[in-house]
């Protein structure tokens, strides 16, 4: 028999306020342990959470920027469970009344993963093992959190490792959070079942927890498909079952099985206020949601004339997309451009993470004054491309890096010297330029042109006749 | 005879240098060393500090410059209120050795009026119980009769502030915890508004039904408080502070056409004298030209149950983070996290503390939630509605503070039931989020102290304060007597 896989993924994600989300200390990464925290985020006896107006700004953001509906009343819960790192015994997160409702997220192959919700919660600190004792750093407890939750949509390991990807774009690109899943501000959960093809129902689910690399969701997809295609094929049934993966076995693993599963006791946070969202406050914020990566494409498809693989490329990372948008500013053939970013400019880049910082040597301003040179003929494309390189080494201008003789041109002592004879040879133009006939410039300019066969700088000849004949 | 504010007066001393700060400090500090082994108010005493205040105080004095109302004079703190560098138990095992890093926003303010901080008062352990004796020091006894209980849970503050051992006393009032030892003790005790007093730094109970308040001998001095500590706190997002004037403005006003509200249900089942003295009480207002207007509150029947279940249930979640990690008392025999955890949490917590816990955590579990939590947030609205509806037919609720006067010692806590039932009076205010404020009006049979309370709809403290006041101004010492005890000027 053939099996399908069927999965949905919550995942977790940083966000990326310079504030925690109930008090006043910095997320910054890192940091000597328990440095970060205050009366408030430690759960101090007393102490009440204020909610960080810009997480409900941000997680308003990744709901727009996935289709969501957004809550005009929301609410916080209180999530009760015992843990070192959890200093209060309860995360204030969202039971009921999430942020952000009814979302998805679009794949390449127009596939549409739905999102049930998406809500704000704090994360909890960290246990260190050492020397069998445990430490709490409680540096990250209170760093805000969106968790995003989509309904089991995923049916391959393919379609799995795509939705990551563009969570992950999309909520880099909105700005919200750095998503670096090796620092762990994003981490997934997936809830994994397999039923044969062509079967409506669902088969029983295990959920795989905390996973921080693509990588490992992947081999931990197909490792647990394949254990759960086993199970069933050898007369077994699955257990619904929370797992860990273990990314040096490459197996899962059984952390808690249905009956000791948590019972959370969510109740209503009575320390904060309802959440009011007004439809105004939306507006708002969706007016200065940066255009995503569809829209872009789309755009750069139909107006631009890139073809579409080109125009991923470009799209994929904002900064690649913002450095493009500013260097075929003026230009006719953003082609040229897109040719540019994509052939030489990334063959500098070693990888992804480094397209993705996308830190050159080149400005937009640099490739779009060599383009525009290309685009006016000044230079040829050999040119270009071996003067685009050196732009890469050195970071110097094409202005700096070419003279006027290597556009092919003319030097300048060659150029005063044609436009002294323009001068000479054209008294009347001379004349009528005096008595103010500005335009008789014009067919001086066109002596120098055909006198250098072309290679003269027209504009450059202009102010050079100009500035002789004051 | 009217009854004088302290508060007022003793500023008025400091000010005509009748007295000086130190001086009257040290009375304090004196009366408490004498009479402390008998009330068993104070769980920590702080003359260092208060004498440092002082001194700060007369210093001010001598310079000719203006003192505020409040400063330098002699007070005390329920031990559930944040003290930076001062210990804070809740009188709980749990808690020893805590000493708060913060001060409560509370606390923040009045140091900074140089109130003069005697040290910190008994209380029921997390402020559960209804007699002071749930504490782990053993319970604050009554001013009147130290073989009667000062009531609870801020036992400590009512004894103190009762027994004259300071001039007054911040408490905390979660189902009824200022205004029954206050009525207990025959003082007053105010419990504003949800929202009126900041939280921040109120070590919680109930967060949603928690509110700080004063304890004082007189009307005039609870007004005096209670618009010194009612600010809007930034750091408590239920806080929205004073809803206009002070209370002092109009607390001797003139209250002839007040409509009082009389509801039935609040007497159900008191006791004779206390339903003697309220009715006295009654006759009083109407020789002060109030008009008594009777009603129907059935839904009060629900109340005991109501706040019972949402009491417990977030205290069994706000008394989680209790667990020897990281502050507090911590067993020392484990072998793992959990044993660590559950071993601190069995010797650490009393008896009422964990029966609450195992209430809360019950009420708010899977398959018991709907049947529970959920219907007591259902009806907790219709409590809230019937009030609303209540003040649109009178101006304040007149009713007994508690069915009956201070329980003898040990009597509450052998029987936990009976206890919960005494607070049927004092609970609607609470999860309906209203202000009252509770203040002697007689003595039973026993000759204990009756307390009466008045009731006022969202932030209409100075009504009620006023209505209070002008009951005070004309029963005066007759009902507002002292006990024989503690500082006298």
């Amino acid at each position: 028999m053939k099996y399908e896989l069927v999965a949905g993924f919550e995942t977790h994600i940083e966000l990326a306020t310079n504030t925690k989300i109930f008090c006043s200390c910095t997320t910054e990464f890192g940091g000597e342990p328990n440095t970060h925290c205050c009366p408030v985020c430690i759960g101090l006896p007393g102490t009440l959470p204020k909610l960080n107006k810009k997480v409900v700004e941000y997680a308003i953001k990744a709901g727009l920027a996935t289709n969501c509906e957004i809550a005009e009343i929301s609410k916080m819960d209180r999530k009760n469970y015992c843990y070192p790192d959890l200093p209060k015994a309860y995360q204030i997160s969202q039971y009921d009344m999430p942020l952000c409702q009814n979302g998805y997220v679009e794949l390449s192959s127009g596939k549409k993963i739905r999102l049930n919700r998406i809500h704000i919660e704090e994360d909890a600190g960290k246990l260190i093992h050492r020397k069998g004792d445990t430490l709490v750093d409680y540096n990250r407890g209170g760093v805000p959190l969106i968790e995003i939750v989509s309904e089991p949509d995923i049916r391959s390991v393919d379609e799995a490792k795509e939705y990551v990807e563009k969570l992950q774009l999309i909520m880099r690109y909105i700005g919200i959070s750095d998503c670096k899943m090796q620092e762990g501000s994003m981490r997934c959960d997936v809830n994994i079942s397999v039923r044969p093809v062509g079967s409506e129902v669902y088969g029983t689910r295990t959920e795989i927890k905390n996973m921080n690399s693509i990588t490992f969701i992947a081999k931990a997809m197909e490792y647990e498909f394949e254990r759960q295609v086993d199970l069933i094929e050898s007369g077994g049934k699955v257990i619904q079952e929370t797992l860990r993966y273990d990314d040096v076995t490459n197996t899962t693993s059984s952390m808690r099985g249905k009956e000791d599963a948590h019972d959370y006791r969510y109740f209503r946070e009575p320390d904060l206020v309802t959440i009011n969202v007004p439809k105004e406050q939306v507006e708002k914020i969706k007016k200065s949601l940066p255009e995503f990566p569809t829209q872009k494409l789309k755009r750069y498809v139909e107006e631009y004339d890139i073809p579409n693989t080109d125009a991923q490329l470009l799209t994929k990372y904002r900064k690649i997309a913002e450095y493009f948008e500013e260097a075929i500013d003026g230009i006719k053939t953003p082609k040229t451009a897109s040719n540019f970013i994509i052939g030489q400019i990334f063959r500098k880049l070693e990888n992804e993470a480094e397209k993705e910082e996308f830190n050159i040597k080149v400005s937009a301003k640099s490739l779009n004054e060599l383009i525009k040179l290309l685009d006016s003929g000044k230079i040829k494309m050999n040119l270009a491309k071996s003067t685009l390189d050196k732009m890469l080494e050195t970071g110097k201008n094409v202005y700096e890096l070419i003279s006027e003789s290597d556009m092919g041109g003319i030097d300048d002592n060659t150029l005063l010297e044609l436009c002294n004879q323009a001068i000479q040879q054209n008294p009347n133009a001379v004349n009528d330029f005096k008595n103010g006939k500005v335009k008789a410039v014009k067919a001086m300019v066109g002596f120098v042109m055909k006198n250098s066969r072309g290679k003269a700088d027209a504009v450059l000849a202009e102010q050079k006749l100009i500035e002789l004949m004051q | 005879m009217a009854v004088k504010g302290k508060i007022a007066q003793y500023s008025e001393m400091l000010k005509n240098k009748d007295i000086s700060c130190i001086e009257l400090t040290q009375k304090y500090i004196d009366e408490i060393q004498k009479c402390d082994d008998k009330l068993n108010s104070y769980v920590t005493v702080t003359p260092d500090t208060a004498i440092n205040t002082a001194k700060i105080v007369d210093e001010k004095i001598s310079k000719g410059e203006t003192l505020g109302l409040l400063e330098g004079i002699p007070m005390t703190l329920k031990d559930n209120i944040s003290t930076k560098g001062i210990k804070t138990t809740c009188c709980s095992k749990i808690l020893d050795g805590y000493t708060p890093i913060y001060d409560a926003s509370v606390w923040e303010y009045l140091k900074n009026q140089n109130a003069v901080l005697l040290g910190k008062t008994n209380m029921d352990e997390f402020a559960m119980g209804s007699s002071c004796e749930t504490s782990c020091f053993g319970g604050a006894k009554n001013p009147h009769n130290i073989n009667y209980v000062s009531g609870g849970s801020s036992g400590g503050v009512a004894s103190a502030v009762g027994g004259n051992i300071a001039v007054y006393g911040l408490g905390s009032d979660t189902g009824g915890s200022i205004r029954q030892p206050a009525s207990f003790c025959g003082i007053v005790g105010l419990k504003p508004t949800y929202g009126a007093v900041s939280r921040y730094g109120l070590i919680a109970y109930a967060s949603s039904l928690d509110q700080i308040g004063p304890i004082t001998t007189t009307v005039e001095d609870a007004a005096i408080v209670y618009d010194a500590i009612s600010f809007y706190d930034d750091k408590d997002s239920t806080s929205r502070g004073k809803s206009s004037a002070n209370t002092i403005d109009t607390l001797k006003n003139d209250i002839k056409g007040l409509k009082i509200g009389i509801a039935k249900e609040y007497f159900d089942g008191i006791r004779d004298d206390v339903k003697t003295a309220i009715e006295k009480a009654i006759k009083v207002y109407e020789s002060l030209g109030a008009k008594i207007v009777y009603f129907d509150l059935p839904v009060l029947k629900y109340a005991l149950p109501v706040y019972y279940i949402l009491a417990c249930a977030e205290a069994s979640s706000n008394l989680g983070r209790y667990d020897g990690i990281r502050y507090g008392f911590k067993s020392e025999d484990y072998h793992s996290i959990h044993e660590m955890v559950s071993k601190t949490r069995s010797a650490g917590f009393g008896e009422e503390v964990k029966r609450r816990i195992m209430l809360g955590t019950y009420v708010l579990s899977a398959g018991y939630y709907d049947a529970y939590y959920k219907k007591a947030q259902s009806l907790r609205g219709n409590i809230v509605k019937a009030f609303k509806e209540a003040f649109n037919i009178c101006d304040v609720i007149l009713a007994p503070t508690v069915p009956i006067t201070a329980f003898e010692n040990g009597h509450a806590v052998s029987d936990p039931i009976e206890t919960y039932l005494t607070d049927i009076c004092t609970v609607p205010v609470n999860i309906a989020g209203l202000p009252a404020v509770s203040i002697p009006c007689g003595f039973g049979n026993n000759g204990l102290p009756i307390g009466m309370q008045l009731i006022g709809d969202m932030f209409c403290e100075s009504k009620i304060l006023n209505a209070a006041w002008q009951y005070e101004n004309t029963t005066g010492d007759d009902v507002f007597k002292s006990a024989e005890m503690g500082v006298k000027l």
